[in-house]
């Protein structure tokens, strides 16, 4: 019998121009082209989610605004004098883009748990594509929502005094997306080992939480104390807080002495780091996770 | 192995039906200590519905996953549509649709798009994805349902898309493990309704594993495992056959004197189970008019069965199969079990 199918139901039966022979498809050898097929759909997936899911949009911005306008302004009365000037929001607000973002990446790779626990993951994993196709697409997903998510934060320069300039906001924009980035290859990368959603978001919380506090996203990085110096400069999201603020503090119109205490750029040994070079250190922590993520996935059954 | 497949895969549709879709020699797998299979041989040949039947913990799913590349095996071979599950895993992966036991989909997005990203994950050509998710969607009955979120869906529904979502790709060979577990018996009815269409208008070879003997009588062939082994290989019919004799059960005014008036009469033992005379001969329906005429005892009622494949399963393993399920492996609980039911047998 080569024809199809009689009607199940009479809902069925009115097909209409649909095609009454068998359509028949063929699953091509495995080739570069298919892999960036199956890396945009994973991506696209990640992107069908969050569009999906408004709940999520909403709460992970609740905490950067709480840090930004409860923390910064509660406690503006106490620093008034030591800021020179300038508004304690405006000072965490470079901080507070990056947390927005980091959120929001650690949600997109803890759904890689929730993938394994539901077992869509099985899906993915035996498909005839790369393990890497898969991991690849599913970091570059959580980039893409969390720099979205990011957006969202950078559209509120206004309301903490900064100017809404071009560069500055492609400049916010390309940092967000590369810490964006790292910071899902991170959480794809534990969870690859982690297989349960509490551990996963119990590690997430001990690891992010103080990378965040550490990193001067709510304080100077100069005349820290020095342990804390050391810790500072060794916490990866240093590297990102940094470049973030210096590109803030250019486009703004403040006392020299104030751009000093407030923004005075991370330092090796009293070396000044580039900007440059700092998001090199990010991008290249992100790759570096990329890869053992990948790693680990090609090695599991 | 066959090179012929591997050579020429634009021909696939037209291979020989002599060529087997499976091949498995001495397969085995352990899990350190336990032996899960323990070197087993069969071949499915083309276009078959054959069906792997066993209690849990038998090897059935174990066996499924080494054919299908999710398990390496630890010993033997296995070929599937022409390639071999460890060297060319991936041209495996190609010709194969996988249904799990769990669900598999992604509840988030709707029925149609979990259908295109299988689509497009397994390199499906572009031009004719909207028409095969529209046949297969059909075929299950859900494509009005294609743009409702899945996790909305029956657990039935789910079954049927993740049938249909393994059949996105055309599959040669389609693994089913434990399709309609945990659904209730129509929609069970109606998986297998799906699954018959399916072989008799896709020309597809289909292998699954169940522990319903009621579903096992679907398949075109059997395979009983038990504790790693195959311990029978045939049709349903001959399997059956080899049991032979049909079950009758009579209930009567008087149980003791029909009892006694079958052995008297037909020299036939028989005893009483589950509140009734129970007896076994061949050709069941041929006797039961000469039972009315000579029994002398009246008869209230009268079933005659076949032998089913639960009668198959324990002439082959000295239990059934629900004697082995509620036992679970331990070898102490199933010999407690025999005893307590009186030797396994009843």
């Amino acid at each position: 019998m080569s024809t199809t199918i009689e009607p199940r139901s009479a809902a069925t039966a009115d097909r209409g121009g649909a095609p009454s022979e068998i359509v028949r498809v063929h699953v091509p050898q495995r080739s570069f082209a298919s892999e960036l097929r199956a890396i945009k759909i994973v991506w696209k997936r990640e992107l069908i989610r969050y569009r999906s899911d408004r709940i999520r949009i909403a709460t992970t911005l609740v905490q950067p605004l709480l840090f930004l306008f409860v923390l910064g302004s509660g406690l503006q009365t106490l620093s008034a004098a030591s800021t020179h000037g300038v508004d304690l929001k405006t000072f965490i607000y470079p901080g507070i883009l990056c947390i927005s973002v980091m959120f929001t990446a650690m949600f997109s790779a803890a759904s890689i748990v929730w993938d394994r626990e539901f077992g869509f993951l099985r899906e993915m994993m035996v498909a005839p594509v790369r393990r890497s196709s898969i991991v690849i697409g599913k970091c570059l997903g959580g980039a893409t929502v969390a720099s979205f998510q990011g957006v969202i934060v950078l559209c509120l320069a206004g309301l903490v005094h900064v100017p809404y300039a071009p560069t500055l906001i492609l400049g916010v924009f390309a940092l967000q997306v590369l810490l964006a980035f790292a910071i899902t290859a991170f959480g794809v990368m534990v969870a690859a080992r982690i297989t349960q959603m509490q551990s996963f978001m119990g590690v997430m919380q001990m690891v992010v939480m103080p990378m965040f506090f550490i990193s001067g996203a709510l304080f100077p990085v100069s005349g820290l104390p020095g342990w804390l110096a050391v810790l500072n400069r060794l916490d990866p999201l240093t590297y990102a807080v940094d470049p973030m603020r210096r590109l803030v503090f250019s486009h703004l119109h403040i006392s020299p002495i104030a751009r000093h205490i407030l923004d005075p750029g991370v330092t090796w040994w009293s070396w000044h780091v580039p900007a440059l070079l700092e998001a090199g250190i990010v991008v290249a922590l992100g790759l570096v996770m990329l890869a053992i993520a990948i790693w680990e996935f090609s090695a599991t059954d | 192995m066959s090179r012929s497949a591997a050579e020429a895969p634009e021909q696939h549709r037209a291979a020989p039906a002599s060529n087997p879709a499976i091949v498995v020699r001495g397969l085995e797998k352990s899990f350190g200590e336990v032996r899960a299979v323990r070197g087993v041989d069969f071949e499915v040949e083309t276009g078959e519905v054959f069906g792997f039947l066993g209690p849990n913990g038998a090897g059935k799913t174990t066996t499924i996953n080494m054919c299908c590349t999710l398990t390496t095996p630890s010993g033997g071979t296995a070929t599937v549509a022409g390639h071999d599950v460890v060297r060319e895993r991936d041209d495996v992966r190609r010709n194969i649709g996988l249904v799990f036991q769990e669900t598999t989909l992604d509840g988030y997005l709707t029925a149609e798009q979990n259908l295109r990203l299988h689509a497009e994950l397994y390199g499906v050509q572009s031009s004719l994805v909207q028409a095969r998710m529209r046949q297969v969607m059909e075929m299950v009955g859900l494509w009005e349902r294609k743009d409702s979120p899945v996790r909305t869906f029956s657990g039935g529904m789910k079954r049927r898309l993740e049938i249909a979502r393994g059949l996105m790709h055309s599959p040669r060979v389609l693994f089913l493990d434990e399709p309609t577990i945990g659904l209730d018996p129509q929609t069970r009815r109606s998986i297998w309704d799906y699954i018959r269409t399916l072989k008799e208008s896709e020309e597809i070879t289909i292998f699954m594993t169940t522990h319903y003997m009621d579903e096992a009588e679907w398949c075109d062939r059997i395979a009983i495992m038990d504790q790693g082994v195959i311990v029978a290989l045939d049709s349903p019919a001959a399997l059956k056959a080899q049991v032979g004799a049909d079950r009758i059960r009579i209930e009567t005014d008087d149980d003791e004197a029909a009892i006694a008036a079958l052995l008297e009469r037909f020299e036939i033992e028989a005893v009483i189970s589950e509140g009734a005379v129970t007896f076994r001969i061949p050709s069941g329906e041929a006797f039961v008019p000469r039972l009315f005429e000579q029994l002398g005892v009246p008869i209230r009622s009268v079933s005659v069965s076949r032998p089913t494949l639960d009668d198959v399963f324990m002439s082959h393993t000295g239990s059934s199969i629900r004697d082995v399920e509620e036992s679970g492996s331990s070898d102490r609980n199933k010999i407690m079990m025999q005893v307590m039911s009186g030797g396994g047998r009843r």
